[in-house]
């Protein structure tokens, strides 16, 4: 099946954006299909993560047009409400909100966004936190849970409301690495269910593992993109084998 | 090799926690007892024994006095929790609504955000004083229809307009740190500014600034004798109104005692509110 027979179902076209007079993302071009999981690599600063807030409008952008389901995120039928309703993002520091218990935490954007009524979004709740072997944490607050429990409540909260698309900013970049593989497992069954993913990530092996396409980004360009595979195995672009390179010399590949 | 090593390690459990004796425990309790109740006498002989102590003990700690301006005083007293309780509740209100105000970024929000500036600037720029006596013989002297002209109604108001100004300051400082995460968490998540606001960053911002709001609150249960001024007659007045008669000062005395009866407990109040919600959410609640 060809890319261009079907809408893909993010499209990223000519991204550029500025913080102040520094060029963070320059002409960025990203097509993401539905069910794939696109895995952006590169240098802390080279605008991963910008790209990611670019695409749930965290950040707002310079030119270019980002597209989901081939509507524009700009354009007079989506709100930014209405976007975020359907794009979850997960933090690399969770950003769950320390006032309230996981369940609340995971239940707020159902209940107040999507309303559905609390006895549903909570049955909802209990199901995936069960899934994802929290199920005794439900009434704890988050500063009692260790990092990589967080994530996953950080990780269930954005995936309750069964969103279009999962950005993932550096989601194991905090934990260390006895937790790092509970995380990597969580996603690697949300790809088997199908989820559309944009993940930012400094684990070249799960890259490698998960990804259906890795984009290395440096400077604020993709420089090159392909199947992890090949990419990897044979970088074509000078500076993506240097930073592989190094990658490797650190032992981290 | 190895399994010598291991062996070589203590394997015995280790000795159960010290547990310190009764003595250890109740001497310094005894200690702190004995010592503040010395204190405590050697203090009350030396002014006792003290030429004037008589002349005082008339002047401001007359039993007599006491007992006869009590009932007025009391009577007072509950007026000014009356209106502590009134303006307390609109203050908070007016300040939380003042510091979203403020903190509008949208520019069509600009002049709501100016206006809330100019306001803060202005009331917190002038006197509490003035502005009660501006309010409750100024005002009233407009006659404004539909709105009563009691000099208590409108010191009141000039508490809420004084105090809302400040305390829309704390709140703004509250929820200034809450961080910028929690914001973005919030809005990832599809909820709207005013829903962003309702569940994310205001609760927060209270709970940093619960320790300032109470001392607010503090305060301003004392500030409400400063609607003497204007003639309401709450604790303050009611004691002057006994001291203009007798002389007697005792009667201001009895006032202050019943400030401090209402703003001790308060204080402590807050104390334990603020550690429960820590331990609240540094513990699994079941």
């Amino acid at each position: 099946m060809t890319q261009e027979a079907q809408t893909p179902k993010l499209s990223i076209q000519n991204l550029t954006k500025y913080f102040g007079t520094n060029l963070i993302l320059h002409s960025v071009n990203l097509d993401v299909a539905p069910h794939e999981v696109v895995c952006l690599i590169g240098a802390s600063g080279s605008g991963k993560s910008t790209l990611l807030r670019c695409i749930n409008r965290l950040f707002p952008f310079d030119y270019g047009r980002i597209l989901l389901d081939g509507v524009d995120i700009e354009g007079e039928e989506m709100t930014d409400n209405e976007l975020r309703k359907r794009i979850g993002i997960v933090f690399q520091s969770y950003n769950l909100f320390p006032h309230m218990t996981v369940l609340d935490n995971i239940t707020l954007a159902p209940r107040k966004v999507h309303d559905i009524g609390r006895k549903e979004a909570e049955a909802r709740a209990h199901e995936l936190l069960v899934l994802f072997g929290l199920e005794d944490h439900a009434e704890s607050y988050p500063d009692r849970l260790s990092g990589g429990q967080q994530q996953r409540v950080a990780i269930v909260r954005a995936i309750t409301t069964n969103p279009d698309v999962l950005l993932l900013d550096e989601v194991t970049a905090a934990l260390d690495p006895e937790l790092i593989g509970g995380v990597l497992n969580i996603i690697r069954d949300l790809k088997g269910e199908g989820m559309t993913m944009v993940i930012v990530t400094h684990e070249m092996g799960f890259a490698r593992d998960v990804a259906d396409r890795v984009c290395f980004l440096d400077e604020g360009r993709i420089l090159e993109e392909g199947e992890p595979a090949r990419l990897f195995s044979k970088p074509e672009n000078p500076r993506t084998q240097q930073f592989l390179q190094r990658i490797i010399e650190a032992g981290r590949l | 090799m190895e399994n010598k090593d291991i062996q070589s390690l203590d394997m015995s459990a280790p000795p159960p926690p010290k547990v310190p004796t009764r003595r250890e425990r109740i001497t310094p309790v005894l200690v702190s007892v004995i010592s503040t109740g010395m204190v405590f006498v050697i203090l009350v002989l030396f002014i006792s024994s003290s030429e004037q102590w008589p002349l005082v003990q008339k002047q401001f700690f007359s039993w007599e006095a006491m007992v006869e301006s009590f009932p007025a005083v009391m009577r007072g007293f509950w007026l000014n929790l009356r209106i502590f309780f009134i303006a307390e509740f609109f203050i908070t209100i007016c300040s939380l609504l003042l510091a979203v105000a403020r903190s509008l970024k949208s520019p069509i929000a600009t002049p709501i955000r100016f206006a809330a500036i100019a306001f803060i600037d202005l009331v917190r720029g002038v006197p509490a004083l003035l502005l009660i006596l501006l309010f409750g013989f100024g005002v009233p002297a407009l006659r404004l229809p539909g709105l009563p002209n009691s000099a208590l109604f409108w010191g009141t108001v000039a508490l809420v307009v004084s105090y809302s100004a400040y305390t829309s300051e704390v709140y703004r400082a509250g929820m200034e740190a809450v961080h910028d995460s929690q914001r973005a968490a919030a809005r990832a998540l599809g909820l709207t500014y005013w829903q962003t606001l309702r569940y994310a960053i205001i609760p927060q911002a209270v709970r940093n600034v619960l320790p300032a709001l109470l001392n607010g609150a503090v305060s301003l249960q004392k500030d409400v004798a400063l609607l003497s001024v204007i003639g309401v007659r709450e604790a303050v007045r009611a004691s002057q109104i006994y001291t203009a008669r007798t002389f007697n000062y005792s009667s201001l005395i009895v006032a202050a005692f019943l400030f401090l009866l209402a703003s001790v407990p308060l204080a402590r109040l807050t104390d334990r509110v603020a550690q429960q919600d820590q331990e609240r959410r540094l513990q699994r609640t079941r």
